[in-house]
């Protein structure tokens, strides 16, 4: 016996055709009803980020100019330029905030992270926009970066498990933990002198 | 009179004491007459004026001074402005570019190896020695607008694509042995939050590489045996799919992928009868009257670990080259992916059940008896770890076994499982860069005996 005839129910290729037909039309259906629910993978706005940062009494942005030091530094983390002349933080008391992009595949995936005392107190993905990998939002993954800190050579402190399928999305939150601990460093390094 | 002697100068008082002198040291005490009073007045006074014209001068220079510090403060603030408003403006620019540039919207990525082979086959008394640019392979995608996506993938394989010695293309005799394939073009369409519809030629959600095959995301210089016979990577159909999330505030980390498309043309005679890997259409002018449908469940909810699992079915893995018959067929498939820290598991194991087919000609008791059933598995754990002093990047050293038989039906005639360990080091200067070195054992009964021996190897990609 053979199974496709069980499972179709038909003998020789026009019925065979028309079943293509209709799994089509059922698909071709299936498209425009998840068209009108068409939205992006916004998950938190940067403002309500910054709101629920600090409890409603977001301080003004501080604008931290980068310098031809600075930039060494940050291109030795990302691999290349941020093509901006300055980034906007918020800061209060031993805290930081920034709002950073990086592209996993193709796309910016837009992050925030709040540095306190020099660790990772919090990382957030706030709008990702690539087809997939879309899975590093979800606190089983951005958990880990919670106390992260910095070695000198720039590196994390501590591994930071991937996920299978989500390698590009991965490296860029890595990047961008780094990148934020070592930005906290430097505002404050150069707050004090 | 007081008072202006009050406010005397210091030369007044020394006009007074000259005076004073003058009239002699005995008369020191004598009060001065009126003409010396009258003359030290004069002095103050005239002292008096100049001190008053230059408190007014210094009066009128605080004031200028004044306007000017504040007409410089205004500058400077008006200055502020402008760098604020170019700076906004630049990198308004730098972050937005414009709308119509189609070359901003279009992405370009890529990936290649290169073998090095050296092989002994006791039994069949041959050695493979060779070097081969196995994979040159080009992306190109292009995003239409922020929901509508095109991909596509162009390799060329082993390097030379043309003609025979005699001129001629394709006639099978000393053809280069090089090919170009299409192996991704499709569009894809983010319907919803993390669920896309994807349509066109498109790689089959099976197994570990068959969508994840760049050099450097996998130990050993060839691909696994496995992976290549039994699930024929790299494989790419065309179809009509949907893939997403699955109930992701309950199980986050579940997604699914479900795709209806082309299906197979295995042979029905010769020696790779109903060899799934020799059936690959490759969406070349194939048969489309006999569909396949493929799903596959993914969990990647614990950082470093995946666990996947597909089903497929082929409504007739021939496209109706039997006249009389169809050869249904459904592969199951399912892995583990597990990294923490330094260690790394990999393992997989899938199967092929083909309907028997007329005794003729069918997998079962045809020509090439037992290919009904075409299993495999294997089971990898690897190591990695910062590269040693002196040299950047990161290496790692794997061990793999691996069995696979393509003739595993009841009717089987010959024994045809292959079993082999590979064992061997990846180096990676930079995460996107590998050379790598392995050994590979083989034991097996089949008649074209074992290939052991080593390789060498060393591949890139981009994005």
């Amino acid at each position: 016996m053979h199974s496709n005839r069980l499972l179709f129910g038909w003998r020789g290729a026009p019925a065979r055709r028309r079943f293509f037909l209709r799994r089509l039309c059922s698909c071709g259906a299936l498209l425009l009803w998840v068209t009108l629910a068409h939205a992006t993978g916004t998950y938190q706005a940067p403002e309500d980020f910054l709101r629920e940062v600090f409890a409603g009494q977001v301080p003004a942005p501080k604008k931290l100019w980068i310098t031809d030091e600075l930039k060494r530094q940050i291109d030795a983390i990302m691999d290349h330029d941020l093509g901006v002349l300055r980034l906007s933080y918020w800061a209060r008391d031993e805290r930081t905030a920034w709002i950073l992009e990086e592209i996993g595949k193709e796309q910016p995936i837009t992050t925030g992270i709040v540095v306190n005392a020099g660790k990772v107190e919090r990382l957030k993905v706030l709008i990702f926009r690539e087809s997939r990998g879309w899975e590093i939002r979800h606190p089983f993954f951005t958990d880990q970066f919670h106390n992260v800190g910095l070695k000198p050579d720039t590196q994390l402190d501590r591994n930071i498990d991937g996920i299978s399928g989500a390698t590009l999305s991965v490296t860029a939150m890595k990047k961008l933990a780094r990148l934020a601990l070592m930005l906290d460093a430097w505002v404050k390094d150069h707050a004090e002198h | 009179m007081k008072n202006v002697l009050l406010v005397g100068s210091g030369r007044a008082a020394l006009l007074f004491a000259a005076l004073a002198v003058r009239s002699g040291g005995s008369h020191a005490a004598e009060v001065p007459t009126a003409e010396q009073m009258w003359a030290i007045i004069q002095q103050q006074q005239k002292t008096i004026e100049e001190l008053k014209a230059k408190l007014e001068t210094t009066e009128g220079t605080v004031q200028a001074t004044r306007k000017e510090v504040a007409e410089t403060g205004k500058r400077v603030e008006e200055t502020d402005q402008k760098v604020e408003a170019t700076v906004e403006k630049v990198e308004e620019a730098a972050a937005k570019p414009p709308a119509a540039s189609w070359v901003e919207r279009t992405h370009v990525g890529g990936y290649g190896e290169l073998h090095y082979n050296n092989w002994e086959n006791d039994e069949a008394k041959t050695e493979k020695d060779e070097v081969d640019f196995h994979r040159f392979v080009l992306y190109l995608a292009h995003d239409f607008n922020d929901w509508i996506h095109f991909y596509s993938e162009i390799e060329i394989e082993h390097a030379l694509v043309g003609d025979d010695d005699s001129g001629a293309f394709n006639s099978g005799q000393n053809n280069k042995p090089g090919e170009v394939e299409l192996e991704q073009a499709y569009l894809e369409l983010d319907i919803h939050e993390n669920q896309s519809l994807r349509a066109g030629l498109q790689l089959l959600p099976v197994g570990i590489l068959n969508e994840t095959h760049e050099p450097n995301t996998f130990y050993g210089v060839e691909r696994n045996l496995v992976e290549t016979n039994i699930i024929p990577s790299t494989w790419w159909e065309a179809g009509l799919g949907v893939h997403g999330e699955l109930l992701p505030s309950a199980f986050p980390g579940l997604s699914y992928n479900l795709l209806l498309h082309s299906g197979l043309q295995v042979a029905t005679t010769g020696a790779n009868a109903f060899r799934v890997r020799q059936g690959r259409q490759k969406v070349a002018e194939a048969p489309a009257a006999d569909p396949a449908f493929t799903g596959q469940l993914k969990y990647t909810g614990i950082p470093g670990v995946e666990v996947g699992f597909t089903g497929q079915y082929q409504s007739d893995v021939t496209s109706s080259t039997l006249a009389d018959d169809n050869i249904s067929a459904t592969l199951f498939e399912g892995h583990l992916i597990a990294t923490k820290g330094p260690f790394g598991l990999r393992a997989l194991a899938a199967r092929w059940d083909l309907d028997d087919g007329p005794a003729a000609t069918g997998p079962a008791t045809g020509p090439s008896d037992g290919r009904d059933v075409q299993w495999g598995w294997y089971v990898e754990p690897s190591f990695r770890f910062d590269a040693p002093a002196l040299l950047p990047g990161e290496a790692g050293v794997f061990a793999r076994y691996s069995e696979h038989d393509n003739n595993a039906g009841d009717a089987a005639s010959v024994d045809a499982q292959i079993s082999r360990w590979d064992v061997g080091l990846n180096y990676w200067p930079h995460p996107d860069v590998v050379f790598k070195f392995d050994y590979q054992n083989e034991e097996s009964d089949i008649a074209s005996g074992n290939n052991d021996g080593f390789n060498l190897g060393l591949g890139y990609a981009f994005f």
